[in-house]
């Protein structure tokens, strides 16, 4: 039952929100098990943890990789946009450059004006009524683009700024339709929260993407050249798929500083995040100290499953790296397919210039022209291996890193639940020696530090406890969401695969009579 | 194959001699690619030499047809080939000089002119078609790995995504295939025609050549013959060396304008037969392509 969500109370020694995240947690399990069991909810799954965008909620996450350059990111939301509809055609034969097109939906998402209360958004203030109605209302959607990389200043102090879209008809937002000006390091800051606040009690936090000195040195320096403008769509593409990642994430969603980002118009300035900052530098000292740790700490697992699901995420990293270095290696051969498809075209041109005869001149002409336009079929194609098939993976690859992460926390937990237990049984020690001793104000020293300590041993089990569900629950929706996420994408990308070969066919047939014609 | 065959009909100066392509065999799947190639080339070759008013009448060509046993056929020792460097070197030295020579004769001006720029440019094409044909096999071995590696996630995934990336692994297993013959295709139909006419045309360049080397002669026998004149020494030697070079030059010109036009002719017909087949075979392996993709896009949607 939803209990009435106040904002928990601060400075209560808890160290994290974790308490709250915890409550939080239940409402929704609890609701999610009174919806299901409702007839009048369509799909109250579609809410919850598994598949929030599982009906035509807008673009599945790694989709909206496909559609950066054409405006179809919001065109299968809530209405019946058939795959088919002849927005989505010209995927592969969209203009060279999509570095800085708007991404601007062709459908508006209505809001669901009948079932959206216009109540002031609350935090973590949802009464259940509301969510029902939200599922009845057969949504509970939003969605994010991110678009418009502009340059603001000059010189090494320069920096792009990505204009971030949500629409929504969820209520906690104050509109339905906003967007704001993020840039690089806002997303970062953002990322770093959500990982504070989530990721050690065993939530799988979507990373962010990566940084990159050499591509932000060109940019800031102001190289207006392709490959420039290549690394600001990449990086576009990919601040839009974390995004819509993180707000598929039902906990994550729930998260003031998530809602923060989206919606307000000034954000203070995330600063360490940068790599060399003093916060930067702490990280990587964590991030080393963790990693001697791992190797340190001896587990005694007493459920295979959380062995057998490391196993599985370790293969699996494995062969998707594997993969993804297949398909970086098609990407290369395709972009290099089609410059020297390009450059044949044009010695073609040349030669059918040269040639005397007329009828074959012509024909040596023609070929010049399907090659020149098979050349751009190569790069459309080269486009879609990379943006589909390759960020995809690389996504995943990073993806199972933070699973990983979230693994080592729950080994961490253990540990600190096992050396609570090894110092509560110290203090029992302790505590009979004084018995033994006879030293009276010792003895109730000690008997308020196994006080103290049972209740840190006992939080301890139940820290640890938590964090086995949550990873359980949390390792099901993300191999939920990988599955689909992978049928969903190279079904894409096979699309356009086929998209391709017709238009193979279609040129080669236009140029046989050509060939034919020579007399 | 013969190599002296071929070097004898070097030597009869009027004829633009057919190229004779050799190439190494290798084993698999390119083993067969490379065998079409060279049984096209050969059957080409001696095509036009069964064509030929002149060469088909050679004895060496009726050997060769039709000796039952082995050829045993010497191949170039050290001083042919030596010669063979030499008289190249000659010849491009020579062609320098002897290219300057404007011809009075306006077909073979327009000739010369014309074989120039499309033997250079027809160079470009075969060389930018190689390369355009090698990043196709690049991309088709590409495949290959992805369907290996989509495999081996198939079979150790543990959720019911397993089948779906058999089945993708499948399919670029097969497309691979397709894409690999379309790379051969291109190879045998456009990179050869291209490389095989890179040589006619350096050939028919090479006929040019020696028709200018034998004006050249003649010029030279006409001037000897005036000095000889002029002085009154030797005339009748000068006249009967000059009445060679003439009749010499004339008989070249003559067989060389045949040669010339048929080899426009040949030209054309061989483009179109290739790039028609080109065009065909690139339409077949699309809808081939096509039909695989589609067909595993159904079975994957039917199943999710």
């Amino acid at each position: 039952m939803a209990a009435e969500r106040e904002p928990p109370p601060l400075g209560d020694g808890k160290p994290t929100d974790f308490e709250e995240l915890e409550d939080g947690e239940d409402l929704f399990t609890s609701t999610v098990s009174t919806l299901e069991s409702s007839p009048s909810s369509p799909d109250p799954a579609s809410f919850l943890a598994e598949d929030i965008s599982t009906n035509s909620n807008g673009p599945k996450p790694a989709e909206v990789a496909l559609d950066d350059d054409r405006e179809d990111l919001f065109a299968e939301a809530t209405e019946e946009v058939s795959l088919d509809s002849p927005e989505r055609e010209p995927i592969l034969s969209s203009e060279p450059s999509p570095a800085v097109t708007p991404v601007t939906p062709t459908t508006l998402i209505a809001p669901r004006i009948e079932s959206k209360s216009m109540s002031a958004p609350v935090i973590f203030d949802r009464s259940r009524d509301e969510i029902e109605e939200e599922a009845n209302g057969d949504v509970f959607d939003i969605e994010i683009g991110v678009s418009d990389p502009e340059k603001v200043g000059d010189g090494m102090n320069a920096y792009m700024a990505y204009r971030v879209t949500t629409k929504t008809s969820l209520s906690m937002f104050n509109k339905s339709e906003f967007s704001v000006k993020r840039r690089f390091s806002d997303f970062l800051g953002l990322h770093s929260k959500l990982a504070s606040k989530y990721l050690h009690v065993g939530y799988i936090v979507p990373p962010a993407p990566e940084k990159s000195i050499v591509g932000m040195t060109k940019v800031k320096v102001g190289k207006e050249d392709s490959s420039s403008t290549e690394f600001v769509e990449k990086r576009r593409a990919a601040l839009e798929r974390y995004l819509q990642r993180t707000v598929k994430h039902p906990t994550l969603l729930q998260d003031p500083d998530l809602r923060q980002f989206l919606e307000s118009s000034e954000l203070p300035r995330a600063v360490n995040t940068q790599a060399l900052s003093g916060a930067g530098i702490l990280r990587m000292v964590n991030k080393a100290a963790d990693a001697v740790n791992k190797m340190t700490i001896k587990m005694n697992e007493s459920d295979a499953w959380f062995e057998e699901k490391q196993q599985q995420f370790e293969n699996l990293d494995q062969q998707l790296r594997k993969l993804h270095a297949s398909v970086e290696a098609l990407v290369c051969h395709r972009k290099e397919l089609s410059a020297n498809t390009a450059a044949f075209a044009k010695s073609a041109a040349m030669l059918g210039n040269s040639e005397d005869h007329t009828a074959l001149s012509r024909a040596l002409s023609q070929l010049a022209e399907v090659e020149e336009k098979i050349d751009q079929l190569h790069q459309e194609q080269a486009f879609a291996d990379f943006y589909m098939f390759s960020e995809l993976l690389s996504d995943y690859i990073r993806l199972i890193a933070a699973v990983k992460g979230v693994f080592d926390h729950r080994v961490k937990c253990w540990q600190k639940w096992e050396d609570a237990q090894i110092t509560l049984l110290k203090k029992r020690e302790t505590e009979a020696k004084m018995m033994v001793a006879n030293k009276p104000d010792k003895i109730q020293q000690a008997k308020n530090e196994i006080r103290e300590w049972e209740a840190k041993v006992q939080q301890g089990e139940r820290d640890f406890e938590q964090i086995s569900k949550t990873i359980r629950k949390e390792v099901g929706r993300f191999e939920k969401e990988r599955v689909k996420d992978f049928k969903t994408v190279i079904i894409k990308y096979l699309e356009s695969l086929v998209q391709t070969q017709q238009q193979l066919i279609k040129y080669w047939e236009a140029f046989l009579p050509e060939a034919k014609a020579i007399a | 194959m013969s190599f002296l065959l071929f070097d004898n009909m070097r030597n009869l100066s009027g004829f633009t001699i057919p190229s004779l392509k050799m190439k190494t065999m290798q084993v698999t799947f390119e083993y067969l690619a490379i065998f079409k190639k060279t049984v096209a080339m050969h059957e080409v070759f001696l095509c036009r030499v069964a064509a030929h008013p002149i060469l088909r009448k050679d004895l060496n060509f009726h050997v060769f047809l039709e000796y039952n046993q082995d050829l045993s056929v010497r191949g170039k020792n050290k001083k042919e080939k030596l010669e063979d460097f030499f008289k190249n070197m000659v010849k491009s030295a020579d062609g320098v000089i002897v290219s300057g020579v404007k011809d009075v004769d306006d077909f073979f001006e327009h000739e010369r002119t014309f074989l120039l720029e499309y033997h250079n440019r027809v160079k470009d094409a075969s060389a930018k078609s190689d390369r355009m044909t090698r990043s196709h096999k690049s991309a088709a071995d590409d495949y290959n790995r992805i369907g290996s590696s989509l495999y081996a996630l198939g079979t150790q995934d543990s959720t019911d995504i397993c089948k779906f990336f058999l089945k993708v692994s499948e399919l670029f297993d097969k497309t691979r295939k397709i894409e690999a013959r379309v790379s051969a295709d291109e190879d045998l139909k456009l990179s050869d025609l291209l490389k095989y006419y890179l040589r006619e045309s350096q050939a028919a360049k090479d006929l040019l050549y020696r028709r200018s080397r034998s004006l050249v002669d003649y010029e030279n026998a006409n001037k000897a013959l005036d000095k000889a004149r002029a002085k009154n020494k030797d005339v009748l030697q000068a006249e009967t060396s000059q009445q060679l070079c003439c009749q010499k030059f004339e008989k070249i010109s003559e067989s060389a304008k045949q040669e010339l036009i048929d080899f426009k002719t040949r030209r054309v017909a061989a483009f179109r037969k290739n790039l028609v087949e080109l065009a065909e075979l690139e339409l077949k392996h699309a809808k081939g392509n096509l039909q695989l993709l589609q067909n595993c896009l159904a079975v994957l949607n039917g199943d999710t």
